[in-house]
C-alpha cells in the first residue's frame, strides 16, 4: 500500500494529524492496533490545568513562562491556539448537529469531575459548559442507581467544598433492559430517544428545587447530544450539564466520531486492528511499516510517517523486564529515561516518577531522532506529565496539528523544488 | 484425550495466544462500547465480562459458572477494537464451545452448521425447496421442531452450482494464476457472483483456477461450537488449496467470513497453528477487494470503468473488519465514475452467520441490525453493497432493498 503519509495511532493526536493531512490534500492512511484513548477520556480539551501543583487560571498567560522553565515540553515546540481553533471548527461541521466546544486559552473553565473535584479545561462541550464552578448557582447532582460508577452524593459533597452549594439525589431510570447495572454509553443511547427523555423529565422533576442547575453523569446521547440537552433544559426549565464518567465516556466517543468523520470526509483511510510491528529504512528515511494483519502482514509504504501511538499507558512505550525502555512500533530512540543504574521508581507513589517524562526523542520540528521523515505526536512525546499538568488533549491536538503542518509544508517545498 | 474437551494449558501455543492475552486487559471497556449484542440485550453481559473477566474463573475440570456466552454472536469486533491485543472473541469462542458441549448441541446447530449438506439437498429440488422455505406453515413447523425462526432470512437455492459452471469454464492462459476459493454461498445460492468474480479477475489479467474438490471452510460449525467437525472441514480444504499455494498461486475469495476463517480463525480458534498446509493457505489467502486494491496501488488495476449513475450504501461486515485491512471495497467503489457511495458506520447487521436464524436469537439479531437498517434508509441509496452473503441476506430482510457484493458493481462498471 502506498501513501503520502501513514499515521500510526487513532487517538486524538493520530486522528487530528490524519484529518489535517487529508484536508491538505495528502493521501493518508491511519493505522491503529485498536480504538484510541478517546473512549476513556472525559471529552474536554485540557491545555494546562496545573503548573507545579498550582491551578492555572489562564493557560495563555502562563504558557510562555511554563515553556521557558520546561524547554523539553511539547508546548515549547508547537503553538496551541491554531489547533484549538481547528478542532472547534471541526466539531461545528461534524456529525453531531448543534454540538459545539466553547471556551478559550485565556481562561480555564472549572468543571466538576465524577468525584466532584474541580477540573480546569480550556475548551468544553456545550453539554458540559453549564457546570462551570465559577457560577454560584446551586447544583443538584442526579445519579442513577443503575450506573454504579457514579455517586451523586459524593460528587455533590466535593462540589460543595469548591464553594458552590450542591446536593446529590439518586433516582431509578427504569431502563427496562433487565440488567442490574448499565454503563454510561448504554444509558446515553437511551437519552437519544425523545420518549425516554420525556419519561426521565417527569421522573426527575419532583426532586429538583427552584434555581438549581441539574448535573447529570455524561449520558446525554451519542447521536444528538445537543438536541438532548436543549430538549431536557426546556422540559425541566433550568440549565443542565454533563459530568464526565468513568469509562466508557460518551463525550469522549463523540470526540472520536467527530475526528473520524473529519478524516473520512477528507478522504483519509482508517484501518483498525492493524498493529504496526516494524519498519524498513533506507538510511535515515523510513520507507515502509509492516502491520500485523490476519493471515499475512501488510506493508504500508509512504514518504512520511506520523507516530501517534501514545506513551507508557497505551503500551506504545514499554519498560522491559531487562529494565530497557523501548518504543514498540518503529523502534525509535527514547529520551527522558533514567540513566543506567539510576532509580526507575520512587517509592512514593504520588511523587514525580523517574519515568514520567519518557517519550520518543525528537528535534524541534517533532521529527524523531535518527529519522528524516517520522514525526511524533501526542503522548508518545517526551517532557510532559499530562495527568499532572492537565494537558493531555492540548498536547495531542497541538502536536498532531503541527506534525501535519510540517509534512504539508515540506511536501509543498519539495513539490516547488 | 477427547480433543473436544481440551482446554488451553501452559503447554500449548494456544495458551500463550489466548489465556496469555488476558493479562493485557486493562478493563478500559472499549470492547463493551463496540459489542453489537450486549448493547441490545441483557442476555449477553458483554465481551469484557464474558471474556477476560470470566475466563479467570473458568476451570476445565469444573462446570462453567456462566452460560451467557452462548449469546455472543462471535462477530469478533471486540478483538478488532481492543487497543491491548486481548483475544476476546477467540476466548469467548472457546468458552461458548464448552458451554454448548455441556448443554448439548441442538440438532439445528448441526444442520445450519453444514451449508454443504443443505446445498446438496436443496440444489436439485430448488423450486420445491425455495417454495417450501417461504411457506408459512412450514416455517412455523421448522421453528417449533428445529428452532429456526419463522421470519429469519433464508437464501434461495440457485438450482445450479457454481462449480458446474466452473467445470466448463476455461480461463484464458496468462500465466498469472490465482486460485478462486468461492465458498458455499457462491456454490449453492449465488453462482452468478462467482462468475462475476472470475470475470473481474480475468479482466485484470489473471488466469483463474477453481479447484473442484474445494468444500466448506468449517466456519459455521466452529461458530456453533462443533470444533472437531470444523477442524475436519477446514483441514480438508487446506489440503486442496495448499498444493496451489505451494506452486506460488495466491488464493482469493469473495466470502469475507470464509477467507477470515482461512486466514486466522481456524489457526487461532481451532488450535491449528501448527498445520503446515493451513499455515501456508492462511498466508496466501486474499479477500477479492484486498487483492484488487493492492493491484490498484501498484498501478496494475484495470480502471476502464464506465460511469454508474446510482447511489449505493456500503456496509463492511464484522468478519471483513476482522481482516484488519480497513475497507478496500470503499476505495474500489470510489474509482467508479458517477457512483455515489455512502459509508455506513453502524457496527453489525445482526445475523453473524447462523446466529440470527435461531429462534431464541432472531429478535436480538434484528435489534442489532436496527441502526444499520436505519442508516441505509436515511442514505436514500437504492442498493446496499456488502462483502458477506449472510449479511446481505439479513440486510435485504431488514431494509427491503436489494443488495450486491461490491464485485457485482465493479463487474457492471467494467461493462462485462
Amino acid at each position: 500500500m502506498r501513501y503520502d503519509v501513514v499515521v500510526i495511532g487513532a487517538g486524538v493526536a493520530g486522528l487530528t494529524a490524519g484529518a489535517r493531512l487529508a484536508e491538505g490534500g495528502a493521501r493518508v492512511c491511519v493505522l491503529a492496533k485498536g480504538m484510541g484513548s478517546t473512549h476513556l477520556a472525559p471529552g474536554t480539551v485540557d491545555v494546562l490545568g496545573y503548573d507545579g501543583g498550582e491551578r492555572v487560571e489562564s493557560p495563555a498567560s502562563v504558557l510562555p513562562d511554563f515553556v521557558s522553565r520546561h524547554p523539553d515540553h511539547p508546548y515549547a515546540l508547537v503553538s496551541v491556539a491554531p489547533a484549538l481553533e481547528w478542532f472547534a471548527a471541526c466539531v461545528e461541521r461534524g456529525p453531531k448537529p448543534g454540538y459545539r466546544y466553547v471556551g478559550s486559552l485565556e481562561h480555564n473553565v472549572l468543571l466538576p469531575t465524577a468525584l466532584g473535584a474541580a477540573r480546569p479545561s480550556a475548551l468544553v462541550p456545550t453539554t458540559m459548559a453549564g457546570g462551570d464552578l465559577g457560577d454560584p448557582a446551586p447544583i443538584c447532582v442526579v445519579g442513577f442507581r443503575v450506573l454504579r460508577d457514579f455517586h451523586a452524593s459524593l460528587c455533590a459533597a466535593n462540589v460543595a467544598r469548591s464553594g458552590v452549594e450542591a446536593r446529590g439525589v439518586e433516582i431509578d431510570l427504569n431502563l427496562h433492559t433487565g440488567r442490574a447495572e448499565e454503563n454510561s454509553l448504554g444509558i446515553a443511547r437511551h437519552f437519544d430517544d425523545p420518549g425516554f427523555r420525556s419519561a426521565f423529565s417527569t421522573r426527575v422533576a419532583p426532586s429538583l428545587r427552584p434555581g438549581e442547575r441539574l448535573g447529570l453523569p455524561a449520558v446525554l446521547g451519542v447521536r444528538d447530544p445537543q438536541g438532548a440537552l436543549t430538549d431536557l433544559e426546556q422540559r425541566l426549565e433550568r440549565p443542565l450539564f454533563e459530568i464526565p464518567t468513568l469509562p466508557p465516556s460518551a463525550p469522549g466517543i463523540r470526540v472520536y466520531d467527530i475526528l473520524r468523520a473529519a478524516l473520512r470526509s477528507a478522504g483519509g483511510r482508517l484501518v483498525i486492528g492493524a498493529e504496526v510491528v516494524g519498519a524498513s529504512r533506507d538510511g535515515t528515511r523510513v520507507t515502509s511499516v509492516r502491520a500485523h494483519t490476519s493471515g499475512h502482514d501488510h506493508v504500508y509504504e509512504a514518504r512520511w510517517f506520523v507516530l501517534a501511538t501514545g506513551g507508557v499507558a497505551s503500551g506504545a512505550i514499554e519498560l522491559g523486564s531487562d529494565w530497557v525502555a523501548r518504543e514498540n512500533a518503529l523502534g525509535l530512540s527514547l529520551s527522558g529515561a533514567p540513566a543506567d543504574g539510576a532509580a526507575r521508581f520512587d517509592p512514593d507513589y504520588f511523587a514525580e516518577q523517574p519515568l514520567n517524562r519518557i517519550g520518543v526523542a525528537v528535534d524541534s520540528s517533532l521529527t524523531g531522532e535518527g529519522t528524516d521523515n517520522v514525526l511524533v505526536a501526542g503522548a508518545a512525546l517526551p517532557g510532559a506529565i499530562p495527568w499532572r499538568e492537565g494537558s493531555g488533549e492540548g498536547i495531542s491536538l497541538s502536536t498532531g496539528f503541527a506534525a501535519a503542518r510540517t509534512v504539508l509544508e515540506r511536501e509543498g517545498a519539495a513539490a516547488a523544488a | 484425550m477427547n480433543p473436544d474437551t481440551r482446554h488451553p494449558t501452559p503447554d500449548t501455543p494456544l495458551f500463550d495466544l489466548l489465556r496469555g492475552s488476558l493479562d493485557h486487559c486493562v478493563k478500559c471497556t472499549i470492547c463493551e462500547t463496540a459489542c453489537p449484542v450486549s448493547n441490545v440485550t441483557p442476555l449477553f453481559p458483554g465481551p469484557k465480562y464474558a471474556g477476560p473477566q470470566a475466563e479467570r474463573y473458568r476451570d476445565p475440570a469444573a462446570p462453567s459458572v456462566e452460560w451467557s456466552v452462548d449469546y455472543c454472536s462471535g462477530c469478533g469486533i471486540c478483538t478488532q477494537v481492543c487497543p491491548q491485543g486481548v483475544k476476546i472473541a477467540e476466548l469467548n469462542a472457546h468458552a461458548r464451545r464448552r458451554v454448548k458441549a455441556r448443554k448439548g448441541v441442538p440438532l439445528r446447530d448441526k444442520i445450519v452448521g453444514r451449508p454443504t449438506l443443505l446445498g446438496r439437498l436443496g440444489t436439485p429440488a430448488a423450486p420445491l425447496a425455495n417454495a417450501s422455505l417461504r411457506l408459512r406453515p412450514i416455517r412455523v413447523l421448522a421453528e417449533k421442531v428445529l428452532g429456526v425462526h419463522r421470519d429469519a432470512p433464508v437464501p434461495k437455492f440457485a438450482g445450479r452450482t457454481f462449480r458446474s459452471w466452473a467445470k466448463k469454464h476455461k480461463s484464458p492462459a496468462t500465466g498469472r494464476r490465482v486460485v478462486y476459493f468461492h465458498g458455499c454461498g457462491t456454490q449453492y445460492y449465488e453462482p452468478d457472483v462467482g462468475e462475476k468474480v472470475v470475470a473481474v479477475l480475468e479482466h485484470n489479467g489473471f488466469e483463474v483456477d477453481v479447484p473442484l474438490k474445494q468444500d466448506c471452510c468449517g466456519l459455521p460449525l466452529q461458530s456453533n461450537g462443533l470444533f472437531d467437525d470444523a477442524r475436519a472441514y477446514v483441514l480438508r480444504l487446506a489440503r486442496v488449496l495448499a498444493p496451489h499455494a505451494r506452486n506460488g498461486a495466491i488464493i482469493v475469495g469473495n466470502a469475507t467470513s470464509c477467507t477470515l476463517m482461512l486466514k486466522r480463525e481456524a489457526r487461532e480458534i481451532l488450535e491449528l497453528e501448527d498445520d503446515p498446509d493451513l499455515k501456508l493457505v492462511s498466508e496466501k489467502t486474499y479477500d477479492i477487494c484486498e487483492l484488487l486494491l493492492e493491484l490498484h496501488d501498484r498501478g496494475e488495476l484495470n480502471t476502464d470503468f464506465r460511469p454508474l449513475e446510482e447511489s449505493v450504501a456500503y456496509h463492511a461486515p464484522c468478519q471483513q473488519q476482522g481482516h484488519w485491512i480497513g475497507k478496500p471495497a470503499l476505495d474500489l467503489l470510489a474509482l467508479v465514475p458517477g457512483l455515489q457511495v455512502h459509508e455506513m458506520d453502524a457496527r453489525c447487521c445482526g445475523i453473524a452467520g447462523t446466529y440470527g436464524l435461531k429462534a431464541e436469537k432472531y429478535d436480538i439479531a434484528m435489534k442489532v441490525g436496527e441502526d444499520l437498517f436505519q442508516q441505509v434508509a436515511d442514505s436514500g441509496a437504492a442498493v446496499v453493497a456488502c462483502d458477506s452473503e449472510t449479511c446481505r441476506w439479513q440486510i435485504e430482510h431488514g431494509t427491503h432493498k436489494p443488495s450486491a457484493h461490491p464485485i457485482e458493481l465493479l463487474h457492471r462498471a467494467y461493462g462485462l
